[in-house]
Parts: C-alpha cells; structure tokens; sequence
C-alpha cells in the first residue's frame, strides 16, 4: 500500500510556497519592470541565482543560516520561538527563496511585454500605483501569472538537493515525496518508489498539460477577437 | 490662464539639444504645437502630465501650480486634472469601450457622463466591445471619449489623427471640437497636418530644436502675406498638368479635389507634395504656398 503522507506533504509545501511567491512576486516584479535605480541589477542577479547554483550549495548555506547556534536562526529561536532547521516551515522558507526565479521571471517579462502607455495612461486617468497594478497591468497578462505560479509550484515539488539539506527526512515534517523516493530506493523498496515517482509523473504531467491548454485558449482568443 | 515654462535636456537622433520653452495659454482655447520630430512636441505634453521630468520648470493651471522645482513641487500624474490622448491611444486590452469610460471616471462621480460621451462620440452600438474589434477611428474616439470623461481642465492630444486616413480624420476633427466646446476644455494638440491645425487651433507654437520660432494664429504664421478673402482651404499639390498655354493644378483638400488654373510662370514656382492655401476672392481662385 502507498503512504500517501509524503505526496501530501509535497503537493501542501508546493501550495504554501506558490501562494507566498505570488504575494511577494508581484510586487517584487513589479518593482523591477518600473522602478530605475542603478543597483536594481544586483537585485535581479540575487533573485536568479538558485537558478545556476547547485541545490545543495543553497542549502548547506541556508543550514548554516537556519541552525540555532548561527546568528539568524539563533535570533529567530530566542525572540520568535521559531526554528527553520529540519521543520515544514524551515521548508517552506528554503522554497520561497529557492523558487523565486521562476516566480520573477514569467512576471518580468510579462510586466516587460505590456506597452509603456497603458501604465501611463491610468496614470493621467488619475489612478493610483495599486489600482493600475491590479486593475490594468495584472488583468493583461494572465498568462505569465500562471505561468509563474506553475513554474514555481512545479519546481517546489520536484525539489530533492535544499530539502535534503536543510529538511531531512522526518516523517510527516519533511519528507517530501521526492525524498521519499530516495529513501525507499535506498531500502531497495523499488515498487514503493515506483509508485510515489507514478503519482508524481502523473502530477506533473497533468498541470503542464492544464498550463499549455490555458495559454493556447489565451493566445487564440487574443487572435482571434 | 496657463502659464508653462520648462528647460530639460533633450537626446534624439540628431544629437542633444536643449528644449526651453516659455509660453501662456488662454483658459478655453485650443493650442497646436506644430514643427519637426525631435523638436520636443511631445514632451511638451508629458511635462504638462508629469510624465517626464524636467531640469526646470514652472506650470500653472489657473491658481494651482502643478510643476515649480524652484519650490519643489511637483504634482503626481496622478492629482492633475487632464486627458491624455496617446498617439496609439493606449487602450485598456482586457475592458469594455463602456468599461473603459467607467474607468476613467473619479469614484462617486455622475455616471451620465458616460452615456453622453457615448451618444457624443456616436460609440452607443459598440459599448460592450473590446478595443481589438475596433477600428483606427473608434478606437480614437473611444480614447477621447476616456479621456474627457474625468472633466479634466486640460486635454492633452498627441498627434490623435495621424493613423486616420483623410475621411475620418475630418470627421474626428468635429468630435475634438465638438467636446472641447461642451465641457470647456483647454487643448493643446501636437500635429503635422496643416489643415487639421487650421481647422482646430485658436493659436499656434512652431517648435524648431527645443525652441518656439513662432507663436500667432494659424493664418498669420503660415501665409507670406495676408489676404482678403472669401473662402480658404488648405490642400497639398498632387498634379500638375499644362493644359495649351495655361496649367491645370490638382490640389487634395480634405477628402476632395480641387483643379485650379494657373498660368505657366505661376505653375513654374509650384511643385507636387508642396503645402499651399486656396483662396478665393470675389472670381478666380488664387494659390498662395504655406511657409
């Protein structure tokens, strides 16, 4: 019989870390697409570095940052009573960061994609920064919010190497299905690994799906009007 | 009364210049801003609606001082009453041409304005349509239309009528008339097309690198010399034809053609493409070129 608490894990650390990626992506994104300050550039190549660097150099980073001993964990663990190192929500937190390109990217380029005038021109309508944000450039670019949001939910649940690192594998707190996996293939339990890596090949499969069939309706209803 | 001054670095294709530009503008009339691309037309405007920053600067709208970097002030956009009017009109994609004007119009605001500028700009029939099922026209007179709807005190028009072809730009060129008189409006207008800034304008700027060469009526500064006539029209020289010992001038005026006689040595100093005016005394009808 399958143990389904690993997948469940996965798929609720994958929809925490996409609901808080696209409540601190917006914004952030946004930022980026409008705002000219010089040391922008910095931001964007720190947002994109868990892109090139290995999971496991994040991670041994993100351990060391997290362990109560070390200043930001041990400041966490004395005032706020929280502890990130082998937790769901020390996960959660690695996920945001480790997931934040593929939230930063989708929406830059579509903030990049939208004619310059449209912002400016719900600005001489006499609207605010947040209306024309949620009002006028959000609403023009749906797919690359669900692109974003997919990307960044897909990814947070194929991740292996940041949460090894900085999770483990504590049953019902940090083993995710694709530690799972691992575990029972250790164990050469390879039925049991068979079916946790089918349901995520299923998952996988089926939102790519969904994504590519949204967009395709988008972009021919957009040509055809 | 509006008083505008403004100094800025400009950088075109023609290298830097710098624009500064001094000029007031009388409540209620329209004003055309007229010269070459890269002569600071546009930024004109987008100084006016705070869209683009200046060195120096001073604007002020009857009492209220909008721009003043002497002082410090420089009024968001978004808290100056104007209509901005986008050379590619800037539509909403995702709204409603009805959604659009609902938009554009202050919370708490009267709603009838909406079906005025809709009955006004003839769009009733095509209220629930999205911009790309527009046309060119409908879809500048929807971005009018958006843009009057917040009553703003200035309405800023960036060369509106330049995508149009001769038919609906005359045609549109009574709707910009027709709400600047309704809801009182002060315009400034940027357009390359003669006939338009003669039809429209109560008063002209030529614009020459970042500087005014000339301000005045449109027929005081772009005819040689003043005339006394009973009719005049604006057109550009599409053929000339000797006729025998005469020459037949076929001038596009607004969507018609007019065919004008000429003799050889008037004809020699006219060419095709060239700007003129017609103007007709108490017979024949005398072309006069436009400076």
């Amino acid at each position: 019989m399958i143990d389904w608490v690993p997948l469940w894990l996965s798929l609720r650390l994958a929809l925490v870390t996409m609901t808080i990626l696209l409540l601190l992506g917006i914004p952030l994104a946004w930022w980026l697409a409008y705002s000219r300050p010089r040391w922008k550039v910095m931001v964007e190549t720190i947002i994109s570095l868990p892109m090139v660097l290995p999971p496991s150099v994040l991670g041994f980073y993100l351990l060391l940052a997290f362990s109560p001993a070390n200043g930001l964990g041990k400041l966490l663990d004395h005032w706020l009573d929280i502890r990130l190192v082998f937790t769901f929500h020390g996960l959660v937190v690695a996920s945001v960061i480790y997931s934040l390109p593929f939230m930063i990217n989708p929406l830059l380029a579509g903030f990049r994609s939208l004619p310059p005038d449209l912002h400016e021109a719900s600005r001489t309508l006499g609207k605010s920064d947040w209306t024309t944000l949620f009002r006028v450039l959000l609403p023009n670019m749906p797919a690359s919010l669900i692109t974003g949001a997919v990307l960044s939910f897909a990814h947070t649940i194929g991740e292996f190497g940041v949460v090894m690192m900085i999770g483990g594998s504590i049953p019902g707190e940090t083993r995710v299905a694709s530690v799972a996996i691992y575990d029972e293939v250790q164990s050469t339990h390879y039925p049991q690994a068979n079916r946790y890596a089918l349901v995520l090949l299923a998952l996988s499969f089926t939102i790519l799906l969904l994504v590519h069939l949204v967009n395709h309706r988008y972009n021919k209803s957009k040509s055809t009007p | 009364m509006m008083e505008f001054q403004a100094t800025k670095m400009l950088h075109t294709t023609q290298g830097h210049q710098l624009l500064d530009i001094n000029f007031q503008l009388q409540k209620g009339s329209i004003l055309a801003l007229y010269g070459p691309s890269g002569a600071g037309k546009t930024t004109i405007l987008r100084i006016l609606a705070g869209l683009t920053d200046v060195t120096t600067g001073y604007v002020r709208i009857g009492e209220e001082v909008w721009l003043d970097t002497a002082r410090h002030i420089d009024l968001p956009t978004r808290h100056r009453s104007i209509g901005f009017v986008f050379q590619d009109f800037a539509l909403f994609p995702h709204l409603t041409v009805r959604q659009q004007l609902e938009f554009a119009l202050p919370k708490k605001a009267d709603q009838m304005i909406i079906t005025e500028l809709l009955t006004m700009m003839e769009l009733e029939e095509l209220q629930h349509r999205k911009p790309a099922l527009l046309s060119g026209g409908q879809q500048q007179r929807v971005a009018l239309a958006r843009a009057i709807a917040r009553r703003p005190q200035l309405l800023l028009l960036d060369e509106p009528l330049s995508a149009l072809d001769d038919e609906m730009r005359y045609k549109l060129q009574d709707f910009i008339l027709k709400a600047h008189r309704s809801y009182g409006l002060t315009t400034i207008l940027v357009s390359h097309y003669l006939p338009e800034i003669f039809r429209l304008s109560d008063d002209v700027i030529i614009l020459e690198k970042g500087s005014i060469q000339r301000q005045g009526a449109a027929a005081s500064i772009f005819l040689e010399e003043k005339i006394s006539s009973k009719f005049k029209a604006t057109g550009e020289i599409i053929d000339i034809t000797p006729a025998d010992i005469v020459c037949i001038i076929s001038i596009l005026s607004g969507n018609s053609i007019v065919k004008v006689v000429a003799t050889a040595t008037e004809a020699a100093s006219l060419h095709i493409g060239q700007k003129v005016m017609v103007a007709s005394k108490a017979f024949n009808p005398i072309i006069l070129p436009i400076k």
